[in-house]
């Protein structure tokens, strides 16, 4: 109950620092409309104004404080504004709509969702593999750990022109580096998992006469478990990544990553932050429901 | 054909040599696990640079080898430029700067109870949020210069040592610190004396997770606009024109930046926390 206080505490800071922030962000272009409109602005003329420190101005035009958290295309849009946007956008359209953020949200998501599945279940062959095996264990192994180093969207663009011109298209380019990206973290934390048994265990299970295949069955697999969690959860978050960078590259026109782009094509702050907050609002609750599936089937091995 | 089925005899007497060294009786010398994993490398390369010239694969989908490295070697002063303008300036600097701001915000957050509870479960979030979506709206404050890239690489970087560090920081048992209540330590002596080195392993874990971090925010703050030089301006311009042998070489620097940046990073801890137990096996 204390940690929810301070949680909430700490989040009404961060909203009212953001509240604060906007007034000098936004004041010169309000300024320039207020004047624009016939108020008396000190000093006049945008070009006077420019040289200007932000936090002065404000504290000479005090009158046009509101209208810096209700500007059209703000520096910064304030909270109520990214949340009506949201509101409007998610609820008040039909899904369907080109403007929904519904529709957006899901084409990310299937592409996310897809390329996860594909990255996840190719991360635990493989790490299948390593554990099995000690020639894929020395030779794969290394790289593996390597290429956790590179910045492997990088790859991203490439990898949607060189899919495209081999015809291509739609959801799977978006999927394989989605895949991509959630495959080595996967690996790296299953091949963990399955190495987790200490030697008593693996040495009881040999006095029970176990086969190498009931080993990994009753042993290793189970034993996993966590470790797979936690790689998951890293996973998914990058499979998202992932999904919203591919879109960037090709001017993709759905997806959340194709609304971050035409946002700030078109200086349409309030439809970036939305787009932006739709993302993180997508990450949480994909993270979130791997926590509850982990907690679950924790919980029904007696793990937890 | 012949150059495809070449290849496979390649990589099946590759598979084999190192079946045999890891088999073998010197499999657990440091030289042959240095060597298998390099063999591999090295099969892999021959056999793609077999495959595509076998195959006659065309440049726009996958660039032989030698022709990268060619690449690579003809265009050094174009490649050091974009380095310098994407992982110095931008990718450096923003590290800098988001590791020293989340360390002082970590000690300051430290001293209160309140503010733990409070920060650790929202830093825990941010940490999982795809962060590089913030990237748009920097480039729209600082412009497309390294500046706006060192930006979202210190958004990117900050929460993980956050959190990272605030967790290292509670690592002391209270024995330790009521040993140092008794030799009537100030909270600085214990600070630097006892909680601050028990934190380092996980102040390092954070800086190791940050490194990869700030290339992919520093590469991916390019593609939403920068000034006519950087990596991730390379990469999307060069996909643009099909230029594939350019963006593999732009990969291969990211790459190599990225290792060295993490080796370094792993050097530093290593000298660091030399007395901790995954340090010394």
């Amino acid at each position: 109950m204390r940690s929810l206080m301070a949680v909430l505490c700490v989040v009404g800071v961060i909203v009212a620092i953001w509240y604060a922030a906007c007034v000098p962000m936004n004041i010169k272009g309000v300024l320039t409309e207020a004047e624009r409109g016939g108020a008396i602005v000190t000093p006049e003329g945008a070009k006077d104004r420019r040289d200007i420190a932000a936090t002065r101005l404000v504290m000479d035009n005090s009158f046009a404080i509101p209208a810096t958290w209700a500007q059209d295309r703000p520096r910064l849009p304030a909270p109520h504004q990214v949340a009506i946007e949201l509101w409007q956008t998610t609820v008040m359209k039909k899904i369907t709509s080109k403007r929904s953020l519904v529709f957006h949200a899901w084409v990310t998501l299937s592409a996310t969702l897809l390329g996860f599945a594909i990255g996840t279940g190719l991360g635990i062959l493989l790490a299948v593999g390593v554990v099995h095996s000690r020639v894929m264990d020395m030779s794969v192994m290394p790289w593996a750990i390597v290429s956790q180093t590179i910045p492997i969207i990088a790859l991203a663009p490439m990898i949607i022109v060189v899919l495209y011109s081999i015809g291509v298209q739609g959801i799977i380019p978006k999927a394989v580096i989605s895949a991509y990206l959630s495959f080595f973290p996967v690996v790296v934390g299953m091949v963990k998992g399955l190495r987790s048994p200490d030697m008593m265990q693996l040495d009881l299970l040999r006095t029970y006469h176990a086969s190498k295949a009931q080993g990994f069955w009753k042993l290793r697999l189970p034993a996993s478990m966590p470790y797979l969690f936690t790689s998951l959860k890293i996973g998914i978050a990058a499979s998202l990544v992932g999904a919203i960078v591919g879109e960037l590259p090709t001017g993709a026109v759905a997806g959340l990553g194709a609304r971050l782009l035409a946002g700030s094509y078109y200086g349409q702050t309030v439809q970036i932050w939305s787009a932006l907050f739709a993302a993180a609002i997508l990450a949480a609750c994909l993270v979130g429901l791997l926590g509850v599936i982990e907690r679950a089937t924790l919980r029904r091995m007696g793990m937890a | 054909m012949v150059l495809v089925a070449f290849a496979c005899a390649l990589w099946a007497l590759g598979w084999w040599a190192n079946v045999r060294l890891a088999e073998g009786p010197a499999s657990g010398t440091k030289a042959v696990q240095l060597l298998v994993p390099v063999l591999f490398g090295a099969t892999v390369l021959v056999v793609w640079e077999l495959v595509v010239r076998g195959l006659e694969v065309p440049l726009v989908i996958l660039p032989a080898p030698s022709l990268i490295a060619v690449r690579f070697a003809n265009s050094t002063p174009v490649l050091w430029d974009d380095f310098v303008q994407t992982i110095l300036k931008g990718a450096l600097s923003g590290y800098v700067i988001g590791c020293v701001a989340a360390f002082g915000t970590a000690v300051l957050v430290d001293r209160s109870d309140f503010l733990r509870r409070g920060l650790l479960p929202v830093g825990n979030f941010m940490a999982a949020l795809p962060i590089v979506g913030t990237a748009p709206i920097l480039v729209m404050w600082f412009g497309f210069d390294w500046q706006s890239k060192a930006a979202v690489v210190v958004v990117m970087v900050f929460f993980p040592i956050l959190v990272n560090t605030v967790a290292g920081l509670r690592e002391t048992s209270v024995m330790q610190r009521d040993l140092m209540q008794t030799y009537a330590a100030s909270y600085w002596q214990g600070f630097f004396k006892l909680r601050l080195p028990a934190a380092m392993p996980f102040i390092f874990n954070g800086l190791k997770i940050a490194t990869t971090l700030s290339l992919v925010g520093a590469i991916v703050a390019e593609f939403f606009g920068s000034p006519t030089i950087g990596m991730g301006f390379r990469i999307s311009t060069s996909v643009g024109q099909l230029a594939l042998d350019m963006v593999w070489a732009e990969i291969v620097v990211a790459a190599l930046a990225g290792s060295v940046f993490y080796g370094l990073v792993a050097m530093a801890e290593r000298a660091v926390t030399f007395w901790h137990p995954s340090q010394r096996g």
